[in-house]
């Protein structure tokens, strides 16, 4: 990892005053043209692409090496279980090309918490933790590429020890060569839990099942699949053929409706739903199994655009994301965002997007204008990535029907211990009429985890309660984290004061509060 | 320091850990499932998301409570501690 | 009841509102309370709760706090205490200098005087009230009276009582206008809700908080109601650490000493969640919502100086509010004779909480014509000089 900039003392600011040419860009104290934050595929498209129209760079990332989740792996590892390993291989190649020329600073384990826009000067501090101590780094134009994680709905015994979300069995398996178990149900809904329910039936685990709550065949005859889509149905075609060669049934509508087990999982309750997602009535039944791996398709990542005061939607697969224009720039200025926090789809539409946003962050910090052909020749596999991506979400839409699988003391939220009918109350009888009141009534969503992993149920039960549809309002609600991340008060009383302003006068306030 | 192979404990319990992974990554190698309960209702947590998100498969590791054992790298020693509730009963008053 | 017409129509469905449409709806009046929002969505959401008495100044204003205490307690014994988490967790106010010491020992001598349990306490006591404090405490004053609800809940309690009682409640109605009879008099009001263009009533009270100025202009009015922004920071769970409300008597012995532009003096409590609150800070930025780290690195700092072991715990949120604020910092309590039918209830700045109970038992009397519990003569709308927009 390179140590530009200056290296973190707590709260430090780097200066805006510093150097400029490239050849003291790796030593001194300086304000990155462009920051990218996250370095999966959009962040990694991003920093290569941007460093190549001539900026300095800085791409900052949690993870202690790059590739995101989606390239998540240990040292050295082969990217034998990877897809689109090559493409990573290639990326990091230039990423390190990139650092050994100076234009790109890579600081891994950066957990960004905040960034503010610096009032005068048109940049922006980005407020990093560090080994749990506080690090701050300027830029002029920010990439945000923070991703997704998988998208949560409850249902009765999923916070017992041996439910994973689909997710985790995948990054423990493909990051850490470890089984989350050894009799395994998959479940939820989306394209991810083909390569994941293949993954764990290759490394060994008994598959009891995979569980698929849409009815993604409907998508094969979607009219937007193009041939690139095509593709990607081969693909899981691939996925579809392992589970046959492992013996693993693959069932389109339907769903783990209950996990069993007093202190841990021992079993799955399995049914058959309808088109909305309700039990057909005689179809559960139960599996013997130790493990379940759920997912409902994914939640984008967006408390930094939301901090910064993007402009958010409601994207067709009911997640909340920011709302970017042809140069994936968002309302706010100087902020980009590629990959899933501008919309789900995948990691094809995540490198394009991202490769978009390094090239137009860029033009917009040199005052170059970006390469017309890099941006005519990635601007049509985006424009494939995206149409691939509407028939996903058209196909895997959430079905209102898994409201019915919960019970009244059905956990919502994990980390508060709320469960349904404590939220139910809160629209009943203490009058709340969205999902922000709610949560201030019942608690669900203020947690450890700030409803990153209730709040899309918990603003979906409160909209249905209240009679209506869920907005981009409900769940910004839920998704306003103005601290992305725990931070210890030392490092907060640590962060450097603001250079002195001349006072204005008005009086002393009396009260304490 | 993959491929090296060392020890951690897990309340006293040696547990064993492949160079390079994470406490959590270990624990559920070792066939452990959980390792806190929760602060209201005293119920047994363990790995959900496994990418730092959820703050459900926390830990005190070294003393310090909450910590996600799935983003923390196992450290040869590490004293790795079931935590209940909040981990902080030692500020209680 | 005719939807479209009450004895009483409140505007705000914040603590304030719910308080008078409580005191209001069980003296036996049809109240209608409207609100452009949610229940509780303004400053009522954005509290820390406090029911006060130690902060208050002499006065009328503590004379208004010691009747909310009373009437609080009531409340908690009609309800219990879980409908809104009351706790009578007391007051600690902490000094670390002789000269704040010595301040402190004369205002809860004037304090004891005036009606407030107060009493003096030495370094040792202090400590044995909150163990985890800084070493270097002087001493302090203990005020066993003060008390904490939490906000939302009380809110929704008492607008829920209201509505047993036969109150409406009208959310994401914005008041548009006032109806005015022909002498002038308010006469109800005029709204944004398609099903309901005209709430007609011969009292309207406007309890619209830090919007009540705007409310007030509506009717041509000069009511110099402003915004305080104020952020809380929200710690992690913890176990009980912090026993008391604590804050620091700086602001004691210090009155007028300072005139930056942000403010900040140190509140610390625990909440029944677990988490820690540390407030509170003072700004007037109007209603500019962005986060100010300068505000979080000022409070963190005070909060770990107090509470040393605040260093390694970590923040979880923050949140702010607009506190609602006179020129004098009294609140208005009163009709308002330049609109007769209208009748303020606002500006409780950072009190509105604590001070709500005794503001609707007030509005109450003052609807139904009874002789009111406390002078209104300090709160009264038109004490500012000012009289039309």
């Amino acid at each position: 990892m390179t140590t530009w900039p200056s290296e973190g003392t707590a709260g430090a600011p780097e200066s805006v005053a510093g150097a400029t040419a490239s050849a003291a860009f790796g030593r001194e104290p300086a304000t990155c043209d462009v920051a990218v934050i996250g370095a999966g595929p959009a962040g990694l498209a991003a920093a290569v692409a941007a460093a190549a129209g001539g900026v300095r760079v800085a791409l900052i990332d949690a993870g202690p090496r790059p590739g995101g989740q989606y390239w998540r792996h240990r040292p050295g590892a082969d990217g034998a279980r990877h897809r689109g390993w090559p493409t990573y291989v290639r990326l990091r190649a230039s990423l390190e090309a990139g650092v050994a020329a100076g234009t790109i600073a890579h600081l891994a384990g950066h957990s960004v918490w905040h960034v503010e826009r610096d009032a005068d000067e048109g940049t922006f501090t980005i407020h990093a933790l560090v080994d749990g101590g506080g690090r701050t780094i300027r830029a002029r134009t920010l990439v945000v590429a923070t991703g997704a994680y998988d998208r949560q709905l409850p249902f009765p015994g999923w916070t017992l020890p041996g439910v994973f979300t689909a997710g985790a069995a995948q990054a423990m398996l493909k990051g850490q060569g470890v089984l989350v178990g050894r009799r395994i149900a998959v479940a939820g809904s989306g394209p991810f839990l083909l390569p994941v329910a293949a993954a764990l039936a290759e490394a060994g685990a008994t598959v009891v099942g995979a569980f698929e709550a849409g009815r993604p065949t409907a998508f094969a005859k979607h009219p937007l699949t193009t041939l690139r889509a095509g593709a990607k149905l081969l693909e899981g075609a691939g996925y579809l053929r392992v589970l046959r060669r492992h013996g693993v049934p693959y069932r389109m509508r339907s769903a783990v409706i209950e996990a069993l087990g007093e202190d841990g999982v021992t079993g799955v309750r399995v049914a058959g739903l309808d088109a909305a997602w309700n039990v057909v009535p005689g179809s559960e039944r139960t599996i013997e199994c130790d493990t379940v791996a759920v997912g409902w398709g994914f939640t984008p990542q967006t408390e930094i655009p939301l901090q910064l005061g993007c402009e958010m939607t409601l994207d067709r697969d009911g997640s909340l994301v920011v709302r970017v224009d042809d140069d994936q720039r968002t309302s706010a200025p100087g902020v980009y965002v590629a990959g899933e926090a501008c919309g789900v789809g995948g990691a094809e539409l995540a490198l394009a997007e991202g490769e978009i946003a390094g090239l137009r962050a860029a033009a917009a910090a040199s005052g170059r204008e970006a390469d017309p052909r890099a941006l005519k020749a990635v601007g049509s596999r985006r424009a494939h990535g995206r149409a691939f991506a509407a028939a996903l979400h058209e196909a895997f839409a959430v079905g209102p029907g898994w409201r019915t699988w919960l019970r009244d003391d059905t956990i919502v939220c994990r980390c508060e211990e709320v469960a349904v009918d404590a939220i139910h109350g809160a629209v009943d009888d203490l009058g709340a009429t969205d999902p922000r009141t709610a949560k201030l009534f019942a608690r669900a969503g203020m947690g450890l985890c700030q409803g990153r992993v209730c709040g899309y149920a918990s603003a979906g039960l409160v909209a249905a309660r209240c009679g209506r549809d869920m907005t981009a309002a409900d769940l910004a609600g839920m998704s306003s984290r103005p601290i992305a991340q725990p931070v210890p008060l030392s490092v907060l009383a640590a962060l450097t004061p603001p250079s002195p302003t001349p006072a204005t006068s008005h009086r002393q306030p009396r009260r304490p509060t | 320091m993959t491929g090296e192979r060392f020890e951690i404990r897990l309340d006293g319990e040696a547990v064993g850990v492949e160079g390079g992974q994470t406490v959590a990554a270990a624990l559920i190698s070792s066939g452990r499932r959980s390792w806190r309960r929760t602060q209201r209702t005293g119920r047994p947590r363990g790995v959900f998301c496994g990418i730092g998100v959820c703050f459900d498969c926390l830990a005190t590791i070294n003393g310090v409570p909450n910590q996600r054992a799935c983003l923390t790298e196992a450290r040869p020693g590490d004293l790795v501690t079931t935590q209940e509730g909040a981990g902080h009963d030692d500020l209680a008053v | 009841m005719n939807s479209t017409t009450a004895d009483a129509v409140i505007v705000g469905a914040g603590i304030i509102g719910a308080s008078c449409a409580y005191a209001l709806a069980s003296a036996g009046l049809r109240v209608a309370v409207v609100d452009r929002g949610g229940i509780a969505a303004g400053a009522s959401s954005a509290c820390e709760g406090n029911l006060l008495v130690s902060d208050k100044e002499l006065g009328p204003e503590l004379e208004l706090a010691l009747l909310s205490s009373r009437l609080w307690l009531g409340l908690r014994d009609d309800l219990g205490e879980a409908a809104f988490e009351y706790e009578e967790k007391g007051g600690v106010v902490v000094a670390r200098s002789g000269a704040t010491m010595e301040g402190l020992a004369r205002l809860t001598a004037r304090q004891r005087a005036a009606g407030v349990d107060a009493t003096v306490v030495d370094a040792d006591g202090l400590r044995e009230l909150e163990p985890n404090l800084a070493r270097d405490v002087t001493g302090g004053a203990w005020y066993p009276q003060d008390a904490q609800v939490q906000p939302m809940l009380a809110t929704a309690s008492l607008l829920r009582l209201a509505r047993a009682a036969g109150a409406t409640l009208h959310l994401g109605a914005a008041v548009t206008g006032f109806l005015r009879a022909p002498d002038g008099r308010v006469s109800g009001v005029r709204t944004s809700a398609p099903d309901l263009p005209e709430l007609s009533a011969p009292w309207v009270i406007n309890a619209a908080g830090t919007w009540a100025g705007e409310v007030a202009a509506l009717g041509g009015l000069v009511l110099p109601v402003l915004p305080r922004r104020g952020f809380i920071l929200v710690t992690e769970p913890l176990p009980r650490v912090v026993r008391h409300k604590v804050y620091t008597a700086e602001y004691v012995a210090n009155v007028a000493s300072s005139d930056s532009g942000l403010e900040t003096s140190l509140v610390i409590e625990g909440t029944r969640g677990g988490t820690v609150l540390i407030g509170a800070s003072r700004e007037r930025v109007g209603f500019d919502r962005s986060m100010s780290l300068e505000v979080v690195r000022r409070l963190a700092t005070q909060a770990v100086d107090l509470f040393p072991f605040l260093a390694e715990v970590s923040l979880l949120r923050t949140y702010l509010g607009f506190r609602p604020y006179c020129p004098d910092h009294l609140p208005v309590i009163g009709e308002d004779p330049r609109a007769p039918g209208l009748v303020h209830a606002c500006g409780h700045e950072g009190a509105g909480i604590g001070l709500s109970a005794a503001t609707g038992r007030l509005v109450g009397q003052l609807v139904q014509g009874l002789p009111t519990d406390v002078d209104l003569a300090p709160f009264r709308p038109d004490r500012f000089g000012v009289t039309a927009a």
